[in-house]
């Protein structure tokens, strides 16, 4: 088992042709995902070569998910045109949506978020790495060599913290990593994919890994205290985050006291999470606790 | 990006926000000219992006030109907690009969838009959140419908606005959604929403932030940019497209991804407090660490006069460590006889051992390879301190 992505799953790429769509295609190819398709309006009915595969391009979501069953899309489509391949993920009533374009408006990503409430769409990002459930199916750019499949869960805002925990661990491995995005409004949460990994009888521990900027560690800490039985480890980026600038994520700014990293931290450890002080200690309690 | 108070006031009004007249300066022969042209008395406010101006003698009132002048004098150049103030607005002064509160703002906890009105503006509304909630109305907006007359009537309600102001705070709030929407902005706050003597509703001071990843639908907003007050070292890397932010230690940090370079910074801060020393600087270089950005992002570093050592953090991923460490060993090339203060590099992930292979052939005497990013944190911070 995993969450959200497993070896069922019938992925299309939504901005395949594209330079950063071609690219992560052909890596996400490469680590064994069945990619049935790409979508582009433009140029439906073409087909597209990648080393060992030929893929096909429909003109919608839509089209793609009748002719193939898809029911994952990973969209690299650009940011003025991000929101409208959301929508049309939405409507066509995928599953899975993974939104990887970075530097979508915020007012883009919230419109989008409404328009899904009441659909049967999850949306994963955006402004995130995607997902990867090693050895069955990696929807987006997480590197899939870094790792293998195993018991632990991670849930990362962080792309790049993310791949340094899933390498310090990669000897127990991963059921599934979650890169769910730094951006201030994101599709799934921290307690989405808690709660997901809590219900996955494959993930026997989770690593949660948070940074400064908004409350969703501390309501995190809250979901964990009231329902999550397996050991949780975390990890909390922007202690010396200085007040009031933003640290590259769009999410990632402090504003007063609310949302530092000390105020995470402190939330988590009353939830008994225990927190590393850096990524690397996070590792080492993670390894005392499932490696025993 | 948060505008000055006169950026806003100009975007309000362009909306049809009523506001008072007024015009900014950045001399008091301006201030006087606007004074004398608003032929009224006016008030003197220094354009700092910080609150408290009042306190710290930033905002004067001045009965005619020559005082308007004067006043502009003594304010333009204050220092108002670390802001030093290049201009002044001079707006017509005006009496207040009562003060409200009206904002939009994103709410990214419920991931969705939110109002907030209170008939007890002026006063610090964070205070008054947390000593009277009932008397701050909250209605959250439905980001995919909007705020229309009837909505903006609901906000109205819920905070109790008096009936003799009733419809002009409607059109108000009506106007403010438009501005919050159609600017991209993620807070519009007008403190205070004023009612003058004779019942006139006006936008009397406000904050607006805009979304900078929404520039590429408003080629206007980068005007707005305050390029003056901006540190030389973030502006010459924002040229070069790098994601950097100037912090006041000693150790530079260069990383790949924005939560790798936080947690260096941390790692370094830990590892600084034996030595006394902090991390210098934010720099994300990306994920696709090509050797020509990593000499960008060095050169930028190795500039700041404060840096006494250099970390790189780079974890290899999408590109592989050797690529990374062809890309050190190119950028101290590139860098030439520029590159005068140690480096200590930690590199994990793929191919790792290629790339510290490569950097060890290379055998530059500024460079340390640290396996471990504690344990290069820890070198880092020592050879700053040395």
């Amino acid at each position: 088992m995993s969450i959200f992505l497993n070896e069922n799953s019938k992925v299309i790429v939504q901005g395949m042709t594209g330079s950063e769509g071609r690219k992560h295609t052909q890596r996400m190819l490469a680590s064994g995902t069945a990619i049935v398709g790409g979508v582009n309006p433009r140029k439906a009915g073409e087909t597209v070569d990648f080393e060992g595969a030929n893929v096909p391009v429909f003109g919608s979501v839509a089209d793609a998910m009748k002719e193939t069953g898809a029911d994952v899309s990973v969209i690299f489509v650009p940011p003025p045109f991000a929101k409208a391949a959301v929508i049309e993920a939405v409507d066509a009533q995928i599953g899975l949506a993974v939104v990887i374009t970075e530097g979508i408006p915020v007012h883009d990503s919230t419109y989008a978020w409404a328009h899904a409430q009441g659909g049967t769409t999850r949306i994963i990002g955006p402004n995130c790495p995607g997902l990867i459930s090693p050895g069955k199916s990696n929807a987006g750019i997480i590197p899939a060599d870094i790792t293998q499949s195993g018991t632990i869960g991670l849930v990362s805002k962080s792309g790049t913290l993310t791949y340094q925990m899933m390498y310090e661990l990669r000897d127990i491995g991963f059921s599934t990593a979650v890169g769910i995005g730094g951006d201030p409004v994101v599709g799934t949460t921290h307690i989405d994919c808690l709660q997901a990994f809590q219900d996955d009888p494959e993930t026997e521990a989770i690593v949660m890994i948070g940074e400064i900027g908004g409350d969703a560690e501390e309501r995190a800490a809250d979901f964990i205290k009231a329902n999550v039985t397996k050991p949780v480890v975390g990890y909390v980026a922007g202690f010396t985050a200085p007040e009031g600038k933003t640290m590259g994520h769009a999410g990632a700014i402090v504003s007063g006291s609310a949302g530092t990293a000390a105020a995470k931290q402190e939330a988590l450890e009353a939830a008994g999470v225990r927190v590393g002080k850096t990524p690397s200690e996070s590792a080492r309690i993670m390894r005392e606790i499932v490696g025993g | 990006m948060d505008l000055f108070e006169y950026q806003a006031r100009d975007l309000l009004a362009s909306h049809g926000v009523p506001v008072l007249p007024g015009g900014v300066a950045e001399t008091p022969e301006q201030a006087e000219a606007i004074a004398r042209e608003i032929a009224a008395p006016v008030v003197v406010k220094a354009q700092v992006k910080t609150g408290g101006r009042g306190k710290a003698g930033g905002v004067k009132l001045a009965d005619d030109a020559e005082s308007a002048r004067a006043r502009a004098q003594d304010i333009l150049g204050l220092d108002i907690k670390g802001h030093v103030t290049h201009r002044v607005m001079v707006a017509q002064a005006s009496d207040i009969a009562e003060e409200y509160y009206f904002s939009y703002l994103l709410d990214r906890s419920n991931r969705t838009f939110l109002a907030m009105a209170s008939v007890e503006g002026g006063m610090d509304i964070e205070q008054l959140a947390v000593e009277r909630p009932e008397a701050l109305a909250r209605v959250p907006i439905d980001a995919a419908v909007g705020v229309d007359e009837q909505k903006a009537a609901e906000i109205v309600d819920a905070a109790g606005f008096p009936a003799e102001v009733r419809d002009q705070v409607i059109a108000i709030a009506v106007q403010l959604w438009d501005v919050f929407a159609k600017e991209d902005a993620t807070l519009v706050e007008v403190n205070p929403l004023a009612k003058t003597p004779d019942g006139t509703v006006l936008a009397l001071d406000a904050k607006v932030t805009l979304d900078e990843n929404a520039e590429f639908r408003h080629t206007e907003h980068a005007a707005l940019e305050d390029a003056a007050s901006a540190n030389p070292l973030e502006a010459a890397a924002k040229e070069k497209g790098l994601n950097y932010v100037k912090l006041d230690g000693e150790v530079g940090i260069i990383g790949n991804g924005a939560g790798l370079v936080m947690s260096t910074l941390d790692v370094v801060a830990y590892a600084g407090e034996e030595f006394g020393v902090k991390p210098a600087n934010f720099l994300d270089i990306g994920g696709g660490a090509s050797a020509e950005v990593m000499a960008n992002g060095l050169h930028i570093i190795l500039s700041d006069p404060a840096v006494k050592s250099v970390f790189v953090n780079v974890f290899g991923g999408i590109t592989a460590c050797d690529a990374v460490a062809n890309g050190i060993v190119s950028a101290l090339g590139l860098l030439g006889a520029e590159a005068t203060k140690p480096l200590v590099v930690r590199l994990d992930g793929n191919n790792v051992e290629e790339g510290r292979r490569i950097l060890a052939e290379a055998d530059h005497p500024l460079v340390t390879v640290v396996d471990t990013m504690d344990g290069a944190a820890r070198r880092a911070a020592e050879l700053a301190a040395a």
